[in-house]
C-alpha cells in the first residue's frame, strides 16, 4: 500500500547556519505507529515540525498521499491558562469553524477518552502534570486526524505515570488505528509503543538504523516484563550505541 | 499568604499613628496653621469648603477618567494595529516615544495655546502624560503568546482574527491590565500638572488650582485638604483598578491566585 507521506532526502538547515537533520528518508504508512529515538539534538523535533509544516524544508522534499490531516501533541502541556479543559479541547474546531453545540459535544467525548470527564471545568493550574497532558491528548485527537505527531509528550512525567499514559495512549491508538508518530528519548518507551523504531544520530541528525518490533496490541500484562519485550529493547539500544559510535 | 484584613488593618494602623504624631507635633511644638495646619483642621476645612472643593474634585476626575478611557482605547488600539504590521510600528512606536520622553510641563503651554477649549487641552495633557504604559505593555503582551500556542493555531489554519481574539488578546490581558494600574495614576497626575500649567481660574477648576488658589491666599489648611483630595484619588484609583485586575484574572493568571498548601 502506498504510504500516507514519503520524507525524501529532507534536511533543516537554520537560519544561523546549523545543519539539524540532513539526508532524511522516511515513510509514514497507514495506521502505524512509529517511534523516533535519539539522543537530545538529534533533530527530532525539527523532523516532527517539518512534516507538521510548522518548520519549512530546507532540502529534498515530502510527498503527501493523502490530504495533511494532523494532531500535533508538544512536549509541554501547551494549554491555555485562561480556558477550562473543555475550552481548551475545543479550540482545534472552534477554529475550524465548527458549531459550538457540536464542539463542545465532540471535546467533552475526547476529554472522556483520556479519562477526564470529571474535569471540564478545571483550569490548567488545577490538574496535575499527567492530567494536562491527558488534556493535550485529547484536544489533538478532537479532530479526528489521520495523523498523530507528539514530540516526547511524557518526558517530563514520573515513570509511574507515564506506563499508565503510554497504556492509555495504546490503547486509544488501538481503538482508531491513526498513523502515530511519536518522538522519545527513552528505549523502553519506544519499543512499548511502536510497530516500528527509527533510531537517530545527531551531527547532523540522520536516520542511523530502523528496526521493526511486530508484537500484538493491547500488551497483555506480563508484556513489560516478557523475553520478547527485553530482546527488542536489548536490539534497539545497541542500534543506537552503534549509531553514537558512529 | 496574609489574611486579607492585615492587609487593610496594617497600613491603617500606621496611617493612625503618623496623623496623632503629626497632631501632637503641631500642637506641640505651637506650629502656626499657615506654617502647617493639623490634621483635624485639615479635615474641618475639608468639610466646611466641601462645597467648592468638591465641584473641583469632579472637575479632576471628569478629566482624569476621560484621559484614562482615551488612554485604553488609542493605546489599545494602536498595539493590536503595531502587532498586525511590522511596518506601522517601525513607523510609528517612535513617535510614542517621543512624546511619552518629553516632559509635560514643557509642551502643555504649547497645548493650552493651540486648543481654545481648556478642558479639552488638559485632556489632551492627562492623556499624553497616561497613555504610553498602556500601549508598551500591551504590545509586550500581545507579543508574548507562548510559541508553541501560536505554532497550534497555525497547525489548524486560524486565520489571523482567529489567533488575535482567542490567543493574543488573552495572553496580553496581564500585561494590559499592569499598563492600565499605571496609567490611572498617571492620568491623575496628567491632570493636576497640566491644570497647574494651565493655572486658569473661573468655573471649570479642579483641584490643581484649588491648590495654586490656597497658596496665593495663605489658606494653607485649604490647600492642604485638596492635596488630600488629590492623594485620596490617587489612591482610589490604584484600588479600584487592582480590584478590576484582579477580579479578571483569578482564575487563571499566577499574580491573581491564592497559593493553597
Ligand atoms: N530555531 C533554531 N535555530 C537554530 N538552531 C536550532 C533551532 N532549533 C533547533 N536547532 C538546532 O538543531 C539541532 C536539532 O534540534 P532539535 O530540537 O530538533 O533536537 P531534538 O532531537 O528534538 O532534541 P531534544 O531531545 O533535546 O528535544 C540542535 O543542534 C539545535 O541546536
Ligand atoms: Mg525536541
Amino acid at each position: 500500500m502506498k504510504p500516507l507521506a514519503e520524507l525524501r532526502g529532507v534536511g533543516k538547515r537554520y537560519a544561523n547556519g546549523t545543519v539539524a537533520v540532513s539526508g532524511v528518508d522516511l515513510d509514514l504508512h497507514d495506521g502505524e505507529f512509529v517511534s523516533l529515538l535519539g539522543p537530545s539534538g538529534c533533530g527530532k523535533t525539527t523532523v516532527l515540525r517539518m512534516i507538521a509544516g510548522l518548520a519549512e524544508v530546507s532540502d529534498g522534499r515530502i510527498d503527501w498521499h493523502t490530504p495533511r490531516d494532523l494532531g500535533f501533541v508538544f512536549q509541554e502541556p501547551t494549554l491555555m491558562p485562561w480556558s477550562t479543559a473543555l475550552t481548551n479541547v475545543m479550540l482545534p474546531l472552534k477554529l475550524r469553524k465548527t458549531p459550538a453545540r457540536e464542539a463542545a459535544a465532540r471535546a467533552e467525548a475526547a476529554l472522556a477518552a483520556v479519562g477526564l470527564e470529571d474535569f471540564l471545568k478545571a483550569y490548567p493550574r488545577e490538574l496535575s502534570g499527567g492530567m494536562k497532558m491527558r488534556v493535550s491528548i485529547a484536544r489533538a485527537l478532537v479532530t479526528e486526524p489521520r495523523i498523530l505527531l507528539m514530540d516526547e509528550p511524557f518526558a517530563a512525567l514520573d515513570e509511574i505515570t507515564r506506563q499508565k499514559l503510554n497504556d492509555d495512549l495504546l490503547a486509544l491508538w488501538d481503538k482508531s488505528r491513526f498513523t502515530a508518530v511519536f518522538v522519545t528519548h527513552s528505549v523502553f518507551e519506544s519499543v512499548y509503543l511502536s510497530q516500528r523504531i527509527v533510531v537517530m544520530a545527531p551531527r547532523p541528525g540522520r536516520i542511523a538504523a530502523e528496526v521493526r518490533t511486530d508484537m500484538p496490541v493491547p500488551r497483555d500484562p506480563g508484556f513489560r516484563t516478557s523475553p520478547e519485550y527485553a530482546a527488542a529493547c536489548r536490539t534497539v539500544s545497541a542500534r543506537l550505541i552503534e549509531a553514537m559510535a558512529a | 499568604m496574609t489574611p486579607t484584613w492585615q492587609k487593610i488593618v496594617a497600613p491603617l494602623v500606621i496611617g493612625v499613628i503618623l496623623l496623632g504624631l503629626w497632631e501632637y507635633a503641631v500642637r506641640a511644638a505651637a506650629i502656626p496653621h499657615y506654617i502647617l495646619p493639623g490634621p483635624l483642621l485639615i479635615l474641618q476645612t475639608l468639610v466646611a469648603d466641601w462645597d467648592t472643593l468638591s465641584q473641583s474634585l469632579w472637575i479632576t476626575l471628569q478629566i482624569t477618567f476621560m484621559a484614562l478611557a482615551a488612554s485604553v482605547l488609542i493605546g489599545g488600539l494602536l498595539s493590536i494595529l503595531f502587532t498586525q504590521s511590522k511596518w506601522l510600528e517601525l513607523s510609528l512606536l517612535p513617535y510614542a516615544v517621543i512624546l511619552q520622553v518629553t516632559p509635560i510641563v514643557a509642551i502643555a503651554p504649547l497645548i493650552i495655546i493651540w486648543v481654545n477649549d481648556t478642558l479639552l487641552s488638559l485632556l489632551i495633557c492627562a492623556w499624553i502624560v497616561a497613555f504610553f504604559p498602556i500601549l508598551s505593555n500591551t504590545i509586550l503582551g500581545l507579543n508574548s503568546a507562548d510559541h508553541n500556542l501560536v505554532d497550534l493555531f497555525k497547525l489548524y489554519g486560524a486565520s489571523r482574527w482567529q489567533a488575535l481574539r482567542y490567543l493574543r488578546l488573552p495572553a496580553a490581558l496581564p500585561y494590559f491590565l499592569a499598563g492600565l494600574r499605571i496609567s490611572g495614576g498617571l492620568a491623575l497626575i496628567g491632570a493636576v500638572v497640566a491644570e497647574f500649567v494651565a493655572g486658569s481660574g473661573g468655573t471649570a477648576s479642579g483641584l490643581a488650582f484649588r491648590i495654586l488658589e490656597a497658596g496665593y491666599q495663605l489658606k494653607i489648611p485649604r490647600m492642604f485638604a485638596a492635596l488630600a483630595l488629590v492623594s485620596g484619588t490617587g489612591i482610589v484609583i490604584f484600588l479600584l483598578l487592582s480590584l478590576i485586575s484582579h477580579l479578571l484574572l483569578r482564575r487563571w493568571h499566577e499574580s491573581a491566585m491564592r497559593r493553597e498548601n
